[in-house]
């Protein structure tokens, strides 16, 4: 935890830190226009800072408010965010395999704290689990500096935007740069033919079924894209790259 | 006075928020990941990325954009190609967001895309 002492003296609690900092001013513009956002949306001050401090998940606050504005029944906002955060559940069976050797009160709060940015980034700082202490310590400490200074990125500057709605028109769009960051995290991940297939078949899937409820367009595009690519790479001459291997 | 009457909702999104990120590490018992579900996992994660991404980029409202004077499909092709451009020299991720800002805002406030 970021709070521990054995993490946060920890060199690569630092390099988490400053990983994270290299992506902070495109996730503080997100931040900021995420706060902007709720309070635009007609949502109270006191709830808007309380879905900032707690939710901690961008897209599932930018799909939630305009549900909250419609009065949308709870059940119908709950689904949807369960969609839209499904690409976590994805991500948690990697980490899985980082993550066990912790107690299970450690694993819970490093999972909660973890979004986008961070599980890539850690994932890439460190390919393969590590197989002995030391190196389960230095991954911890890495994870907890990277998500340390981005909840606190995203907390700070959501409040900031609550604040200053009216300083910052929501018009100028400025939340966009939350979308391009991923779309820089989405590159990062190409690194085969098959994946970028799986990107290209997630995309226009999700698009194609865009018009149905609940965010559902959201598994039907990982879903199909998965489907494809096992399907492909059982061809010959399109077996994975070794590196594919993650 | 404060009106607690989304104080459930907020609450249960946080909850959701748990149980997805943790989903495959809540419980303690060892479990072995089977061979298809690890296929998958391959291509999962950028699959997962993308579905929220393209949307984002291309849709209005629940549809496909349907005018092409959009400031958003040039500003993540920018951002893309800053991308490639940059493969292998390190962090890119905040170019990225630079460059389709830079095209971006332009379009979207100076021609109103």
């Amino acid at each position: 935890m970021f709070f521990q002492r054995v993490n946060f003296t920890h060199p690569a609690f630092w390099e988490g830190v400053r990983t994270s900092a290299a992506l902070a001013p495109g996730l503080a513009a997100w931040g900021v226009m995420t706060g902007v956002a709720m309070v635009n949306a007609g949502m109270s001050t006191f709830d808007s800072v309380l879905m900032t401090l707690v939710v901690y998940a961008g897209s599932v606050q930018l799909a939630a408010i305009p549900l909250l504005a419609a009065k949308a029944p709870m059940w119908v906002i709950v689904t949807t965010a369960i969609c839209v955060n499904l690409r976590f559940v994805v991500f948690s069976a990697h980490l899985r395999q980082y993550l066990m050797v912790w107690p299970r009160w450690q694993r819970l709060v490093n999972g909660y704290f973890t979004a986008d940015l961070t599980y890539v980034q850690f994932t890439q700082r460190f390919p393969h689990p590590a197989e002995d202490d030391a190196g389960r310590r230095a991954e911890q400490a890495f994870l907890c500096g990277h998500y340390g200074l981005t909840w606190l990125n995203w907390v700070v500057t959501g409040l900031i935007g609550i604040a200053l709605t009216h300083a910052v028109p929501a018009h100028w769009g400025l939340g966009f740069a939350g979308i391009l960051g991923l779309v820089g995290v989405t590159c990062s991940l190409a690194t085969s033919r098959l994946r970028v297939t799986a990107a290209v078949v997630a995309g226009a899937a999700s698009v194609a079924a865009v018009a149905l409820p609940l965010k559902l367009n959201i598994v039907v595009g990982i879903a199909v894209a998965v489907a494809v690519c096992m399907l492909m790479d059982r061809l010959p001459g399109l077996a994975p790259a070794p590196k594919d291997a993650a | 006075m404060i009106n607690l009457e989304h104080v459930p909702t907020m609450l249960s999104l946080a909850v959701v928020t748990l149980v997805t990120r943790c989903f495959f590490f809540i419980s303690d018992k060892p479990w072995e990941m089977p061979g298809w579900v690890e296929r998958g996992l391959r291509y999962a994660p950028i699959a997962a990325l993308t579905v929220v991404v393209v949307p984002e980029i291309l849709t209005l409202q629940g549809q496909l954009i349907s005018d092409w004077r959009d400031a958003r499909w040039p500003a993540a092709l920018a951002s893309g190609a800053y991308f490639l451009l940059q493969r292998g020299r390190g962090q890119s991720i905040l170019g990225t967001i630079v460059t389709g800002m830079a095209v971006y805002l332009p379009l979207h406030l100076g021609l109103g895309w």
